[in-house]
């Protein structure tokens, strides 16, 4: 039952009200990448082998001891959806595009609030995720670590002393951890300062990308940091690493905020407003300019230039307006022309029903 | 194919960048890929990991010398993948793969991580030897500090339990 009421509803778990940081973290995630001793790595695996994979995952997670911490997961193939359902997964952050490839050999395992997910046979026979809110990385961390114990009572792990966890990618062995932050950066964007401080994290060994869209442009202001290195430092270590560069961006994000907020009011007041006229009222809009356009509001509310919206609504806009959503909303086709006509129409009636 | 930024050195990264709907395809060395991925941190994104490792793989001593086609592959004996695998793919074929390509697998290791030993978290049932060597390396550190003290007594107590704990290995 869980999954389908995962894939017609745009809201998540892991866009809960009032997180820390809340206002530029929009979320954080844990993801540690898992095999299980005696089987090749998934993109060696045929069907049937693939098949006994997520068998022995799926009983792993009956277990009553792992239910007890970790809740009920329930096990999906990613066959039994529709290609549209299974990109929703993907717009929701709920797993990777990388499982829609061969997805007759996938599965994820779902908790019913969508904080935590399990992607079997992905590049890796496990991919525990866990998804919070704001900027929480070490309770994540705690949650997936005692979902992994639980797992590894009946799962047999290939480990080694030296390289510790074995992954299909060596740049994943050891922790096989990836710790990341998604933050809304719009006022390092504005004051044009996003490329300097970006590029000086790159140094430190973490990568930021854009979570949409191509090249330089992060649509929507949004980016995604996270750890390169998950060989020689423990998980601690490298949580805690991550926290303080992210506690830095923070820090220069609420500058630039500021500053803009004292040199460039009006500007700023004029962009918010326009943008918020054009998600109230228009009947047209693009994937891009609503990803734009919501950025621009989501400031406006994080600097209370616009009262009563909550921050997780935009963040739940921005998986409503994404384009396989839509078409799981209209059930059928859609024109390029009434897709954009129906992304509007989502937002007029969401921004107008509070 | 020769480095299309410095004319010097092999291109091993090969990626594509797509500015205004135009495709543009580099191909560069690992030196200069890394100074470019210094610079803007938009390069990760386009950059094929996997061809990345291939790159590095195929610098590792010991196996640039022969041609693929040519090197007498000995594959996994587990799961039987060949070393072109990870050279094509940049992907191993099974844990085992990690034992088989043993020694040349560090150096690459180092060039990743900066390092070649997993310090992290150690699984309760499949890291029982981790962990005894751990208990190990902690016991021999004492041992050393008791050495340097002349806790004699303390030192021998130290010495047998290390004993007992290899036996155990
Ligand atoms: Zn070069
Ligand atoms: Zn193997």
């Amino acid at each position: 039952m869980g999954i389908k009421k995962t894939v017609n509803s745009a809201r998540s778990g892991w866009m809960g009200a009032g997180a820390p940081e809340g206002d530029i973290v929009v979320s954080s995630r844990i993801r540690i990448a898992r095999n299980l001793h005696g089987y090749s790595f998934p993109h060696l695996l045929d069907r049937e082998k693939a098949e006994q994979v997520i068998h022995a995952v799926q009983l792993a997670l009956e277990n009553g001891e792992l239910v007890k911490q970790a809740g009920i997961l329930e096990m999906n193939r990613m066959a039994e959806l529709s290609p549209v359902e299974r990109q929703i997964l993907v717009e929701k952050h709920l797993i990777s595009p990388n499982l829609l490839e061969e997805h007759e050999k996938k599965a994820v395992a779902l908790r019913d609030d969508e904080l935590v997910s399990i992607m079997v046979n992905e590049e890796d026979h496990l991919r525990i995720q866990c998804l919070l809110p704001g900027l929480q990385l070490e309770k994540a961390w705690e949650m997936a670590d005692k979902i992994d114990d639980g797992l590894e009572k009946t799962l047999d792990y290939a480990f080694s002393s030296k390289y510790g966890y074995l992954t299909a990618c060596p740049t994943n062995a050891g922790t096989g951890l990836r710790a990341s932050v998604m933050l809304h950066l719009p006022g390092l964007v504005l004051v044009d300062q996003i490329r300097g401080v970006l590029a000086s994290i790159s140094k430190l060994g973490f990568t930021v990308r854009g979570l949409y869209g191509e090249g330089t442009e992060a649509l929507g202001n949004l980016f995604q940091l996270s750890n390169q290195v998950t060989l020689g430092h423990s998980e601690e270590e490298i949580i805690s690493s991550l926290n303080s560069i992210t506690g830095q961006l923070l820090a220069r994000e609420r500058e630039a905020r500021k500053a803009l907020l004292q040199q460039r009011r009006e500007q700023l007041a004029d962009r918010v407003g326009r943008s918020y006229g054009t998600l109230m009222h228009a009947h047209m809009m693009s994937s891009e300019e609503a990803m734009r356009r919501i950025s621009d509001v989501r400031l406006g509310v994080d600097l209370q230039m616009i009262t009563g919206i909550a921050p997780e609504q935009l963040t739940e806009l921005m998986v409503m307006t994404r384009p396989a959503y839509l078409l799981k909303q209209a059930q059928g086709d859609l024109s390029p022309a009434q897709r954009d006509n129906m992304r509007a129409n989502i937002i007029r009636s969401k921004l107008n029903q509070r | 194919m020769l480095c299309e930024k410095c004319q010097e050195r092999p291109a091993t990264v090969h990626y594509t960048e797509i500015i205004n709907n135009k495709q543009k395809k580099m191909h560069l060395c690992e030196v200069c890929a890394g100074q470019l991925q210094a610079e803007g941190f938009n390069f990760m994104p386009q950059m094929n990991l996997h061809n990345f490792l291939a790159g590095f793989w195929n610098q590792v001593p010991g196996t640039q010398n022969f041609a693929p086609h040519t090197r007498k592959e000995a594959g996994c004996p587990a799961c039987g993948a060949p070393e072109s695998l990870l050279a094509k793919k940049g992907l191993f074929g099974c844990g085992d793969c990690y034992k088989h390509f043993g020694d040349r697998l560090e150096p690459l290791m180092r060039r990743i991580h900066g390092s070649s030993t997993h310090t992290g978290k150690v699984p309760e049932r499949a890291g029982g030897r981790a962990r005894l060597l751990r208990k190990i390396e902690t016991l021999r550190a004492r041992l050393q500090d008791a050495v340097n003290r002349e806790a004699f007594e303390e030192a021998a107590q130290l010495r047998d339990q290390i004993k007992e704990l290899e036996k155990q290995l």
